[in-house]
C-alpha cells in the first residue's frame, strides 16, 4: 500500500497532467455541437500529433538539464526534405521517409556533438544550430510547396480503415476481425508505437538512465562511471529523431513543405510549455516524455475549446497566454511550503 | 605562491579570461569589414563600408538592438533570461503611439517597466524558471496587444519627439546612437560602480551565497528584470519612431540577436561572468555582419546559416565550458 502511495507521489505531475487533459477533453466533447464523433477525434489527433512529437523531442534534452531551441527548426527542415521525397514508387517513398527521419536524427547528432565536444551550453548551441537548420530549410523550399503522394498522406492522416482500404489489407478494411479497431485514428496509433517502441526502451536503457542521472547531478554521474558523453549525444540525437517524426508527419498532413520561421519558433516555444505542463523539471532529472505528450494534448485541447465556444478570435491569444502562464505557475505552490529560505535557491 | 619569471612574463601577454572574447570579437569585426570592403571594391569600385556616414547609419540601426541587448545582459548575468522581449518591444511601441502627445515616451517606458516588474516578481518570488515564466508573459502581452489593436497595425502614428529620437541627427551624429551611448554608460556604471551591479554578478555566480552574504537577492532580480523590460520598452518606442508607427510582430527580430550579441560578447549564458564592453562589441558585430550580408545580396537561407555558424565558431574559440570531472 505504501509502495503504491510512493509511486503515486512520484508520478503526481504526470497524473495531474492526464487528469487535466481528460477534464478538458471531456468538457470539449460534451459541449461540441455534434457531440463525440470519430471524425472529430481524427481531426483532433491530426492536430495534436506534430506538437506531441516535438514536445517529446524537447523532453529528452530537458531531462538532461539542457534545452533544445532547435526542435522547431529540425521539424521544419525535415518537413522541407520530406516534401521533396514523398512521392514515386513505394520503395522511393520508403526511402524518402528513411532519409527524412535520418536527417532529423543527424541534426540532433550535430547538436549533441557541439554540446559534448565543443562544450558549449545547450541553449546557446541549439540557438545557433537552429538558425543553420532553418537556413537549410529555406534553401530547400524558398517558397511553400511540395509534391506528396496523395494515397500516403490520406492513409496516414485518417483512421485505420482508410489505411486498409487504400492499400488493400484485411479485405479492404471490411474483414470482421478488423472492425473493432478500424475507427482508431492513425496518428494515435503512431503515437502509441513511438512511446512503446522507442521512448520506453530508451528510458529503461543504461543510456536513458544516464540522461536522468546527468540531469540530477552531472558530477555524481561522472563519479559513478556513467557514460556521460554518450548519453548527451544520444539525448540530442533522439530529440532530433522525434522532431524528425513530427516534421515528416507535418508533411503528410499538409501535403507540402514550408520553411516557415515563425512556425518553427512557435513549435519550439510550445514544446517547452508542453514539457513543463507535463511535469518535467526544467532543471533536469525529473519527468518523462509521456508527460510531455499530455502537455501537448492539454495545450491543443485548450485551443479546441476556444473553437467551439466561439470566443472572439481577437481574444483567443490573450486567453491562451493567460492559460499558459497559469499552467506554468502551478509549480509555484512549492514556494509556499518551503520553510528554509535557502531551499528556494536550488 | 611565488611564480616563476617566465610565468609572469607570459601572464603579461596573456589575455584575461574576460578580455579574450572582446578582443576576438573586435578582430572579427575587422575581418567582416575587410571582407565587405573587398567585395564592394570588386563589384562597385567603392569602399562604401568604410565611409563614416555608412558606419554611422549602421550604428543608428544597431542602436535598437543595442538597447535591448543592454537590458538582456543584466538578466543573463543573473543566470536568467527574458523571452518576453518581442512583445514588450511591440507593447511599448503600440502603447506609446496610442497615447501620443508628451506622455508617449513615458508610457512606452512604463509599459516595459510594468512587464519587467511582472517578470521579476514571478521569477524572484514565485521561483518559476525565467525561461518559462517570461515565455508565458510574452504570450499574455501578445494577447493583450492583439485584443487592443484588433490584430492589425495600429493607425496611430509616432510623435515628433519619438521620430526625432530615432532618426534625428545632431552635428551629423544620429540621436538614436546618443540614446544608446547614454544607456550604455548608465548600464556600465551600474555594473561596475554600484552595489546593485556587484550583487548581480554575485547572484549569477551563486544566489544562495549572495543571500547568505546579506544581498537582498529577490529585490535585485526584480530590479534587473524591470530595467530589462524598461529598456525593451524604450527600444520599442524608438523603433516606432523610426518606422513612424507600431506594427504587429515588430519585436520578433530582436530576441535571438540580443541573446547572441550578449553571448558573443563573452557573457556566460549561465550568469555571473561578462563585461558590458563585450555586449557592445557583440551588437556591433551582429549589425555589421547583417549589413555586409545584405550588401552581398545573400539570400535569407545563406544568412541564417552564416549567422548560426558565426555564433558557434566564436563560442568554440572562447566560450567553451569546463569539462565535468568531479
Amino acid at each position: 500500500m505504501s509502495d503504491l502511495r510512493v509511486r503515486l507521489s512520484q508520478n503526481a505531475a504526470l497524473l495531474t497532467a492526464i487528469a487535466i487533459f481528460i477534464l478538458f477533453y471531456v468538457f470539449y466533447n460534451m459541449n461540441h455541437p455534434r457531440g463525440f464523433s470519430v471524425a472529430v477525434l481524427i481531426q483532433n489527433s491530426n492536430e495534436v500529433f506534430t506538437l506531441a512529437m516535438v514536445a517529446m523531442a524537447q523532453t529528452v534534452p530537458v531531462l538532461m538539464g539542457g534545452l533544445d531551441l532547435s526542435v522547431g527548426a529540425i521539424m521544419t527542415l525535415v518537413n522541407t526534405i520530406a516534401s521533396h521525397l514523398l512521392n514515386g514508387s513505394p520503395a522511393q517513398m520508403a526511402f524518402g521517409m528513411g532519409v527524412s527521419l535520418a536527417a532529423g536524427a543527424a541534426c540532433g547528432f550535430v547538436n549533441g556533438c557541439i554540446v559534448v565536444y565543443g562544450r558549449i551550453q545547450p541553449i546557446i548551441a541549439t540557438l545557433a544550430t537552429g538558425a543553420i537548420f532553418l537556413g537549410l530549410a529555406l534553401f530547400l523550399r524558398p517558397s511553400p510547396g511540395g509534391n506528396v503522394d496523395d494515397d500516403l498522406s490520406w492513409a496516414a492522416t485518417n483512421d485505420l480503415y482508410e489505411i486498409a482500404a487504400t492499400y488493400g489489407y484485411a479485405q479492404d478494411g471490411e474483414a470482421t476481425w478488423f472492425q473493432p479497431i478500424a475507427w482508431i485514428p492513425v496518428p494515435l496509433v503512431l503515437l502509441v508505437l513511438v512511446v512503446v517502441f522507442i521512448w520506453l526502451p530508451f528510458s529503461r536503457s543504461v543510456t536513458g538512465r544516464t540522461v536522468y542521472a546527468v540531469g540530477s547531478g552531472e558530477g555524481a554521474a561522472y563519479m559513478s562511471g556513467l557514460p556521460i558523453d554518450r548519453a548527451k549525444i544520444a539525448a540530442f540525437t533522439l530529440g532530433g529523431f522525434f522532431a524528425g517524426i513530427g516534421g515528416l508527419y507535418l508533411t503528410l498532413q499538409t501535403s507540402s513543405g514550408n520553411a516557415d520561421i515563425p512556425q518553427a519558433g512557435a513549435y519550439t516555444l510550445n514544446s517547452i510549455a508542453a514539457v513543463v505542463i507535463g511535469g518535467t523539471s526544467l532543471l533536469g532529472g525529473v519527468g518523462t516524455a509521456i508527460g510531455s505528450v499530455f502537455g501537448a494534448l492539454i495545450l491543443r485541447t485548450i485551443s479546441f475549446n476556444f473553437r467551439i465556444f466561439e470566443i472572439d478570435p481577437l481574444m483567443q491569444p490573450l486567453f491562451e497566454g493567460v492559460v499558459l502562464l497559469a499552467a506554468v505557475s502551478l509549480g509555484a505552490f512549492r514556494v509556499l511550503r518551503v520553510k528554509n529560505t535557502l531551499e528556494l535557491f536550488r | 605562491m611565488t611564480s616563476l619569471p617566465q610565468d609572469t612574463a607570459r601572464a603579461r601577454f596573456k589575455l584575461g579570461e574576460d578580455d579574450k572574447p572582446i578582443v576576438m570579437s573586435a578582430a572579427f569585426i575587422l575581418v567582416i569589414l575587410a571582407v565587405g570592403t573587398v567585395y564592394t571594391l570588386y563589384t562597385q569600385g567603392t569602399a562604401t563600408l568604410l565611409s563614416p556616414e555608412y558606419l554611422l547609419q549602421q550604428l543608428q540601426v544597431g542602436a535598437f538592438l543595442g538597447i535591448v541587448a543592454a537590458g538582456m545582459m543584466l538578466v543573463i548575468l543573473l543566470g536568467h533570461i527574458d523571452l518576453s522581449i518581442p512583445w514588450t518591444i511591440a507593447a511599448g511601441a503600440m502603447m506609446a503611439t496610442t497615447v501620443g502627445g508628451p506622455m508617449a515616451i513615458p508610457v512606452g517606458l512604463g509599459v516595459g517597466l510594468l512587464v519587467g516588474l511582472v517578470n521579476g516578481l514571478g521569477v524572484a518570488y514565485l521561483r518559476i524558471p525565467s525561461m518559462i515564466f517570461t515565455l508565458g508573459v510574452n504570450a499574455v502581452m501578445r494577447g493583450l496587444m492583439v485584443a487592443h489593436t484588433g490584430g492589425f497595425a495600429p493607425q496611430t502614428a509616432a510623435t515628433d519627439l519619438m521620430q526625432y529620437l530615432a532618426v534625428g541627427k545632431i552635428l551629423g551624429i544620429p540621436v538614436a546612437l546618443m540614446v544608446w551611448a547614454a544607456v550604455s554608460i548608465i548600464v556600465m556604471l551600474l555594473l561596475q560602480r554600484t552595489a546593485v551591479g556587484k550583487s548581480i554578478y554575485a547572484i549569477g555566480n551563486k544566489e544562495a551565497a549572495a543571500y547568505l552574504a546579506g544581498v537582498p537577492t529577490r529585490w535585485v532580480i526584480v530590479a534587473a528584470f524591470c530595467l530589462c523590460g524598461m529598456l525593451a520598452g524604450l527600444s520599442g518606442t524608438l523603433l516606432a519612431g523610426y518606422s513612424t508607427k507600431a506594427y504587429q510582430g515588430m519585436g520578433d527580430a530582436y530576441l535571438l540577436p540580443a541573446i547572441a550579441a550578449v553571448v558573443i560578447g563573452g557573457t556566460h549564458i549561465l550568469g555571473g561572468r561578462g563585461r558590458y564592453l563585450g555586449t557592445l562589441i557583440g551588437v556591433i558585430l551582429i549589425v555589421l555582419l547583417n549589413s555586409v550580408l545584405s550588401i552581398m545580396q545573400m539570400p535569407e537561407s545563406g544568412r541564417q546559416v552564416i549567422y548560426g555558424s558565426v555564433i558557434i565558431v566564436m563560442l568554440l574559440v572562447y566560450g567553451r565550458g569546463q569539462k565535468v570531472t568531479s
